[in-house]
């Protein structure tokens, strides 16, 4: 019944939805897609801001550690990224946030820290990440954290903070200078009221990096505790060999941020295509666009011109980045359309055709 | 009658290899400096082009619902006329064509659109984005030559079908919508057999369910919507005012019934009115793109290996576009920039008026035609073809010399 009703009511806007009228009035009634809208913008430190954000009804919430796929518009173009959130779960405001810091050659973050303004909406894409604090959590806590590595791991302070249990926590944290420090007045705030929270900050530009050997000075009960790790790779790396050796893997948990890809590529070095729905594999090098590579592999692809212009060989880019043959413009991040006839794939990649 | 009086000459017959591949570099360099640009402003157009199209056809909607009033009925057959028209043709055709996959937005993108019209987005994308503006203007091979109903050059053979012809253009005229679904079925692929049975059930699946969803929106939803709502309206009328209720219970039900099928009957007419409002509009700037005198056709063999400059210049020779205002070619979704839209079909329609000087200073450079006339000459040229050809024979009307600026006009 309520099936049929919704299907009549759909009726009177085809081929658009209800929603598509709706979000006239306001964006956040959109069912079809989850948005958000800025409520508040805090400079954290010169180069990173926490942006609190207030979800449509739609929010299912998230565990703290967890990371949010967000898009949001930077010179007319729509980008996705990932960013920890930061925000306790079940706020009482029912906001949430993150706190992206700034990359100088990005597009989306620059747009976080200097540009958003309340009032600003953006879409929220999934919740994500196995990086999280269980509930209960340990009795026992290790929180090694470096730059902006910090932000999953302020979700799980912020939620032991304020959570009933009662637990005992030391937290290294690395910054290469002080006034970089993300957080810095809450990490005091709330090693002030929590006693069971010990926080041994190190500036790295003065006292240098903290090595695996330190682990023993810093916290030397590090062997019994679950230990919660987020930062550079390098770092992870050299802490994960110290668990491995002499310490219990079971109890080691991770946040591998990905790594920036490009850069180390050749000029059109050609790669390997995943075709995810019909699950063809094809090589192209580095002059054969994405469509043909897929032909010569046997791929039943939707093509037109293969000259660019008629956008009927679409596909939307899952992993990897392409290069436009025409240009030689390396572009392409997760959830982009592609026309295969004029890409050539920089590196693997998977498109959704 | 001699065959030779149907050949021109090809409008880049003067042009050298060299230099045609300078010009493609030209054009090509229009092209990217003009993406390279596009930015913020270019999508503040686009949404609020969308914005402002869907505002109207609430508008037009909730008028309709008073259609049994003669004022409403106007403004809002008005309203919603020209909502159907935007969203035809400045934002369906335009978000289609892939003009706006650069923003990567989910939802105005070219590979998630869907319009208010009979014909598939895939189906059109097809057989309007590829074959037509890939084989444009090649006899036999751009189905949108005379849309395979009609004979709209002279190079094309007669048949006494065409007799008819201006009939049916003035059918075409008033239900274009269907005619471009049937359309994009291409009936010479399946008679010879090309597509196979599936691919023809599956299209003929899809406008069976799009032309089910444009007919229970505008003919059976909103004029019952329409209906109820003034049925429901007398009714209350009449238990307020407290008049003397004739014949009863029974009475006012019957009154309001009649009220409320006088309303759906308004309503569903004036739905007609704005989709033929709307068909007899997109038919007209269409026509005007390709069928006027100015513009070239052109026979498979002369495009046989043909280049990218020489690509560019069968674009730019066999488009003519409409002068007119702003508003004008908004209504038209910038096709009245036909030429522009031709050499760059994927470049934002908003683009089309501020890349026109540099295009024409290109044809003047290279001793080619700007083919470009007012409206109601173009259209005029349209159906005076349509009317000639219609009976064996023809010459091909003389055709613009070089462009030469603005104070030399051509022919």
């Amino acid at each position: 019944m309520r099936r049929k009703a919704l299907h009549a009511v759909r009726s009177l806007f085809s081929p658009l939805l209800p929603d598509d009228y709706l979000e006239l009035i306001n964006p956040l009634w959109s069912t079809r897609e989850l948005r958000g809208r800025i409520e508040r913008i805090d400079q954290e430190t010169p180069e990173a801001a926490t942006v609190l954000i207030r979800p449509g009804f739609e929010w299912t919430g998230h565990l703290p550690g967890q990371y949010l796929r967000i898009g949001v518009v930077v010179d007319g173009v729509h980008h996705w990224r990932a960013y920890s959130l930061t925000s306790e779960p079940g706020r009482q405001d029912g906001c949430i946030s993150i706190t992206p810091k700034l990359v100088d050659t990005g597009k989306v973050s620059p747009y976080f820290v200097r540009q958003a303004r309340p009032g600003d909406v953006v879409r929220l894409g999934g919740v994500e990440g196995t990086f999280v604090l269980p509930d209960p959590p340990p009795a026992k806590i290790l929180f090694v954290s470096a730059g902006s590595g910090i932000t999953p791991i302020m979700s799980m302070l912020r939620s032991l903070h304020h959570g009933e249990a009662c637990v005992d926590v030391v937290h290294v944290h690395s910054s290469r200078d002080r006034e970089g420090v993300i957080f810095a007045n809450l990490l005091n705030e709330i090693e002030r009221a929590e006693e069971g929270y010990d926080l041994r900050l190190r500036i790295t530009g003065e006292q240098g990096r903290v090595a695996p050997a330190d682990l023993d000075l810093l916290c030397p009960d590090w062997r019994e505790r679950h230990a919660y790790l987020s930062g550079p790779a390098a770092m992870l790396e050299a802490m994960c060999e110290r668990w491995e050796r002499d310490g219990n893997p079971d109890l080691l948990h991770l946040e591998r941020f990905q790594p920036l890809i490009g850069g180390e590529l050749g000029e059109g070095e050609g790669g390997h295509v995943r075709f995810v729905k019909s699950g063809v594999e094809a090589s192209c090098d580095s002059g054969t666009p994405i469509l043909v590579g897929g032909e010569e592999a046997g791929a039943t692809l939707p093509f037109g011109c293969r000259m660019g212009i008629c956008h009927t060989c679409v596909g939307k880019l899952c992993k990897g980045e392409v290069r436009d043959l025409r240009t030689g413009e390396v572009h392409g991040s997760e959830g982009e359309m592609i026309r295969t006839c004029v890409n050539a794939p920089e590196g693997p990649i998977e498109i959704a055709l | 009658m001699n065959a030779t009086t149907t050949e021109l000459e090809s409008p880049l017959a003067h042009l050298s290899e060299g230099q045609l591949e300078q010009l493609a570099g030209e054009f090509d360099e229009i092209r990217d400096r003009t993406f390279a640009d596009l930015g913020e402003r270019d999508r503040r157009y686009i949404e609020s082009m969308i914005a402002m199209q869907r505002r109207l056809a609430v508008l037009g909607r909730v008028l309709l619902l008073g259609a049994r009033y003669r004022p409403a009925k106007l403004a809002g057959t008005a309203a919603l006329s020209m909502a159907k028209i935007l969203e035809n043709m400045e934002i369906g055709h335009n978000v289609l064509h892939g003009q706006w996959d650069w923003m990567n937005d989910p939802q105005i993108n070219s590979s998630t659109w869907d319009w208010d019209t009979a014909s598939t987005a895939e189906a059109w994308k097809h057989s309007h984005n590829y074959v037509h503006h890939t084989f444009t203007n090649i006899l036999g091979k751009d189905k949108d030559l005379g849309y395979e109903i009609m004979r709209i050059d002279p190079r094309q053979k007669w048949n006494p079908v065409y007799l008819a012809q201006p009939v049916y253009n003035l059918l075409l005229m008033a239900f274009f919508e269907w005619g471009v679904a049937l359309h994009d079925l291409d009936f010479e692929a399946i008679r010879k057999g090309t597509k196979s049975k599936a691919q023809v059930k599956r299209e003929l699946a899809g406008i069976r369910s799009k032309a089910k969803s444009q007919i229970v929106k505008d003919y059976v939803a909103w004029p019952l919507l329409s209906g109820l709502a003034m049925a429901a309206l007398d009714a209350g009328l009449e238990a307020r005012g407290g008049k003397r209720r004739r014949g009863g219970l029974a009475g006012v039900v019957r009154r309001a019934v009649d009220g409320g099928g006088r309303s759906y009957r308004a309503a569903a007419s004036a739905n007609a009115t704005a989709n033929i409002v709307r068909n007899v509009w997109s038919y007209a700037i269409i026509f005007c793109g390709h069928f006027p005198d100015q513009t070239h056709t052109f026979k498979p063999a002369e495009v046989e290996d043909e280049s990218r400059g020489g690509w560019y210049v069968r674009q730019l020779t066999g488009a003519a576009n409409i002068e007119g205002s702003p508003l004008f070619h908004v209504a038209s979704g910038n096709l009245g920039y036909q030429v522009e839209h031709h050499l760059f079909p994927d470049l934002p329609s908003t683009r089309y008026a501020e890349i026109a000087p540099q295009v024409k200073q290109v044809c003047e450079r290279y001793g080619l035609p700007y083919n470009s006339g007012p409206f109601a000459q173009q259209l005029g040229m349209v159906q005076r073809t349509i009317l000639r050809l219609a009976l064996p024979g023809g010459t091909p009307r003389p055709k613009p010399g070089p462009y030469r600026g603005e104070d030399h006009p051509a022919l």
